[in-house]
C-alpha cells in the first residue's frame, strides 16, 4: 500500500481512466462550449454562431444597462449571508467542540439533518413562516390584539409584516441554507484544537472573552477561511432562495443567467454571465490559496 | 522559614462515580520544590489542576496564602502552570507568549516588553523574541512555558511532567536547570510526575499518591529509607519484600517470623501487636552476598542465625559501576542484590547457578505494616 504512483505507472493510469472519461465528457467538454458561446451570436431562433465577439462581455459592464448592479447585489448578499453565518456559526461550533461527547454526536446530526431534507421543501416550510398569514405574522397579530386591548385600542388596527419576497427573506433563507456549511468546517478546526491553549491563557490571567478573541479566533483561522469560502461562493450562485422568497428587486445573478438561458433565449449572453461567475469564484478560491501560503509560509 | 503558602484540607474530586482524590490533607511551604509522585491515574494531576483553578473540589478547601480559592477561578490565582505539552501559543512569537500574562494584567507595553526580555535571558533564551513557536526545538518551547510563567512572578509555579516530553540527554540537563532555577528565583515550584528518579533528584520533599489517597508525605531520602506502606517502599526504587508474623516485639528488638527467609531480627521495636502480618523491606544494595560455605555467615547486629538466607544465583545483570544479581531462595522467589564493582574484577566473584549466602543487617529491613 505504500508503494507510489510511481512504481505503478500501469495501475495508475488504469484507475484513473474512468474518472478521468467522466471529468473531460460530462465537465470540461461542456464547460468549454459554454465558455466558446459566450464569444458568440445568436443566428435566428436557434443557431449559434461562435464570432470572437467580446460584446457580450461589454454588455455586462455596460452601465446603462442593470447586470453590474446585479452583480454588485449579488455579492452583496453573499457577503451579508456569510457574515450572519459566520456570527451565527461560530458559537454553534463553539458550543458543539465543548459538549459532554454524548451530546457532541446528537448536536452534529442537528446540524446536518438539513441535508437529508430537500431544498424546495425547506424553502417552502420558510415561507410558511414569512407569509403574510404565516406563522410570524399569526403570532404577532395575536400578541397585538393583546397589547391592543390592554391599551384600549390606542393601537389602532393591525398591519401584519411585510416578510415574504423581500432582500431579507432571501437573506434569511440564505443563511438557513448555508448555516451548516459553516458550522463544520469551523466546528473540525475547533474541535483540533489544543485544550490546555485555552487553559494556559485562563491560567495567565486572561478571561474566558478574552481568551475567545486572543486565542480561539486566531486558532480557528483556517476553518473561518474554509467557512466562508464555502458558504460565500454557493450563496453567490444560489438560485432557487431568491427566486422564491425574493421580491421582484431581489433577482440575483443566478436568475438573470436563468432567463436568459429560458425566456430570452440568448444564451450567449448567458454564458457570458456564468463565465463573470466562474472568475468570480475563482478569485475567491485563488485569495484562501494566497492566506493559506502566508499562514504556511509564516509557520515553515 | 517554613512559611505554608499552599493548604489543603480534606479535598476531594470525584468525577461521576469515580473517586480521582480523596479526602487529601496536606500543606506545602514556601520556598519548597515539592513533587507529587504517584502512577498514572493516581489523583496526582487531578490536585495540580485543582490547583490551577481547572477543576473544583467536591469537597474540603485549597488554601493559597492563607485564602480559601477552593472556588476562584484560574484567572484569579495567584499561580501560574507548566503544562505538559507547553501549550505555547502557536500564532503568537515567543515574546507574545511571554508578554501574554502580563498584557492582560493591564501592565503597560514598554514595562512589558522589558519584563519579558529579562524573563527569556532567565530561561536562557534572550534573543528568541521575535522567534514563532514551530522554529523551536522541545526544549526551548518548554524555557519558553517556563519564562511566560515565571514573568508574572506567582506564588507558586506549576509543573505538569515537565520534562515527560523531553528526550533523555535534555531531561538530566532540564533536572538540574529546573532546581537551580528554582533557587534563584525562590519562587515555590509543584512538580507533578510519575517518574521516581525526577522526583528523588529534584524535590525537596515529595507526596506519594495512590488511587486518590495520599500514601506518604516525605523528604526524597526518607521516602526511599523509610517507606511507610507496601506500595510507596515498591514504587520508590526497587525491593525485596518478606511477609511474616512479629513474633516478639520489644523496645530494642524485634523478630518477624517469615517463611520464605526465616526469622528476621530487628534492632529496634515495632509499634504493633505481636501475632499480626506484617512485611520486611530489604533494598537490594542492603544485602551482601557471600560464597556459600557449611557455616552461615553471622550478621554483626544479630544473633547467630538469624538474617540469613541460602540461595543460587539465577541471573546477572552487568552495570559496569554495579553489578544486579537475581538469587534464587528457598520456595523460589527471586532475591535482587546490588553489588557495586569497587574492584576491576569483582564482576568475576559469583557466577550464574552458584550456592550463595545472603544476609543483612538488622538496622537494614523497613518494616511495614500495611
Amino acid at each position: 500500500m505504500e508503494q507510489g504512483w510511481r512504481q505503478a505507472k500501469g495501475m495508475f493510469w488504469a484507475m484513473l481512466t474512468a474518472p478521468l472519461f467522466w471529468l473531460v465528457v460530462f465537465f470540461f467538454v461542456p464547460l468549454g462550449i459554454v465558455w466558446l458561446y459566450s464569444f458568440g451570436e445568436n443566428r435566428g431562433l436557434i443557431d449559434i454562431v461562435f464570432t470572437g465577439t467580446w460584446s457580450n462581455y461589454a454588455h455586462i459592464f455596460d452601465l446603462t444597462q442593470p447586470y453590474l448592479d446585479i452583480f454588485v447585489k449579488s455579492l452583496w448578499i453573499a457577503t451579508l449571508t456569510t457574515f450572519f453565518c459566520l456570527v451565527l456559526g461560530f458559537p454553534v461550533a463553539l458550543a458543539i467542540t465543548f459538549a459532554p461527547p454524548k451530546a457532541k454526536a446528537w448536536l452534529l446530526l442537528l446540524v446536518m439533518l438539513p441535508f437529508w431534507t430537500n431544498l424546495l421543501i425547506r424553502t417552502y416550510a420558510l415561507m410558511a413562516f414569512l407569509r403574510t398569514e404565516g406563522y410570524i405574522n399569526t403570532t404577532y397579530h395575536v400578541l397585538f390584539d393583546m397589547a391592543n386591548a390592554v391599551a384600549g385600542g390606542h393601537l389602532g388596527t393591525f398591519q401584519p409584516m411585510e416578510l415574504m419576497n423581500t432582500n431579507f427573506a432571501v437573506v434569511l433563507g440564505l443563511v438557513f441554507v448555508n448555516l451548516p456549511f459553516m458550522i463544520l468546517p469551523l466546528y473540525s478546526t475547533l474541535d483540533r484544537m489544543d485544550r490546555s491553549l485555552l487553559e494556559a491563557s485562563l491560567d495567565l490571567g486572561a478571561g474566558h472573552i478574552s481568551t475567545l478573541f486572543n486565542i480561539v479566533v486566531p486558532m480557528a483561522g483556517a476553518g473561518i477561511v474554509s467557512g466562508i469560502l464555502i458558504t460565500f461562493i454557493p450563496a453567490l450562485g444560489s438560485y432557487l432562495t431568491p427566486d422564491m422568497l425574493g421580491g421582484p428587486d431581489s433577482q440575483m445573478i443566478a436568475n438573470v443567467i436563468e432567463s436568459q438561458f429560458k425566456r430570452a433565449n440568448n444564451w450567449p449572453f448567458g454564458a457570458a454571465l456564468s463565465f463573470i461567475l466562474v472568475y468570480m469564484t475563482f478569485i475567491g478560491i485563488a485569495i484562501q490559496g494566497l492566506l493559506e501560503r502566508k499562514d504556511a509560509g509564516r509557520s515553515a | 522559614m517554613t512559611h505554608p503558602i499552599i493548604s489543603f484540607q480534606n479535598v476531594s474530586k470525584r468525577f461521576g462515580k469515580t473517586t480521582a482524590v480523596d479526602n487529601v490533607s496536606l500543606t506545602i511551604n514556601e520556598g519548597e520544590f515539592f513533587s507529587l509522585l504517584g502512577p498514572s491515574g493516581c489523583g496526582k494531576t487531578t490536585l495540580l489542576r485543582m490547583l490551577a483553578g481547572f477543576e473544583m473540589p467536591t469537597e474540603g478547601h485549597i488554601l493559597i496564602d492563607g485564602k480559601d480559592v477552593s472556588l476562584t477561578p484560574p484567572n484569579q490565582r495567584p499561580v501560574n502552570m507548566v503544562f505538559q505539552s507547553y501549550a505555547v501559543f502557536p500564532h503568537m512569537t515567543v515574546l507574545d507568549n511571554v508578554a501574554y500574562g502580563l498584557k492582560m494584567d493591564g501592565v503597560p507595553a514598554a514595562e512589558r516588553r522589558d519584563r519579558a526580555e529579562e524573563a527569556l535571558g532567565l530561561v536562557q533564551l534572550a534573543g528568541y523574541g521575535a522567534r514563532k513557536p514551530d522554529q523551536l526545538s522541545g526544549g526551548q518551547r518548554q524555557r519558553v512555558a517556563l519564562a511566560r510563567a515565571l514573568v508574572k512572578k506567582p506564588r507558586v509555579l506549576l509543573l505538569d511532567e515537565p520534562l515527560s516530553a523531553l528526550d533523555a540527554k535534555l531531561r538530566d540537563a532540564m533536572r538540574s536547570e529546573l532546581t537551580s532555577l528554582q533557587q534563584k528565583v525562590g519562587i515555590t515550584f509543584i512538580m507533578v510526575t510519575h517518574d521516581q528518579d525526577e522526583a528523588l533528584a529534584m524535590a525537596t520533599r515529595c507526596a506519594v499518591m495512590n488511587r486518590g489517597l495520599l500514601q506518604q508525605v516525605a523528604t526524597p531520602s526518607d521516602l526511599y529509607e523509610f517507606p511507610n506502606s507496601r506500595f510507596v517502599a515498591d514504587f520508590i526504587g526497587s525491593v525485596n519484600m518478606f511477609e511474616g508474623t512479629l513474633d516478639v516485639d520489644e523496645p530494642d528488638h524485634a523478630i518477624i517470623a517469615t517463611t520464605e527467609a526465616g526469622p528476621i531480627y530487628l534492632d529496634h521495636g515495632v509499634t504493633g501487636a505481636t501475632g499480626t502480618t506484617v512485611w520486611a523491606a530489604v533494598r537490594p544494595e542492603k544485602i551482601e552476598m557471600h560464597k556459600r560455605t557449611d557455616t552461615p555467615p553471622k550478621v554483626d547486629d544479630a544473633p547467630e542465625g538469624y538474617n540469613v538466607i541460602a540461595g543460587t544465583v539465577r541471573h546477572l545483570v552487568y552495570l559496569g559501576s554495579e553489578s544486579i544479581y537475581e538469587v534464587e531462595i528457598t520456595g523460589g522467589k527471586l532475591i535482587k542484590v546490588v553489588r557495586p564493582n569497587l574492584t576491576r574484577w569483582d564482576q568475576e566473584d559469583f557466577v550464574i547457578g552458584e550456592a550463595v549466602w545472603l544476609s543483612f543487617h538488622a538496622c537494614s529491613p523497613a518494616v511495614l505494616l500495611s
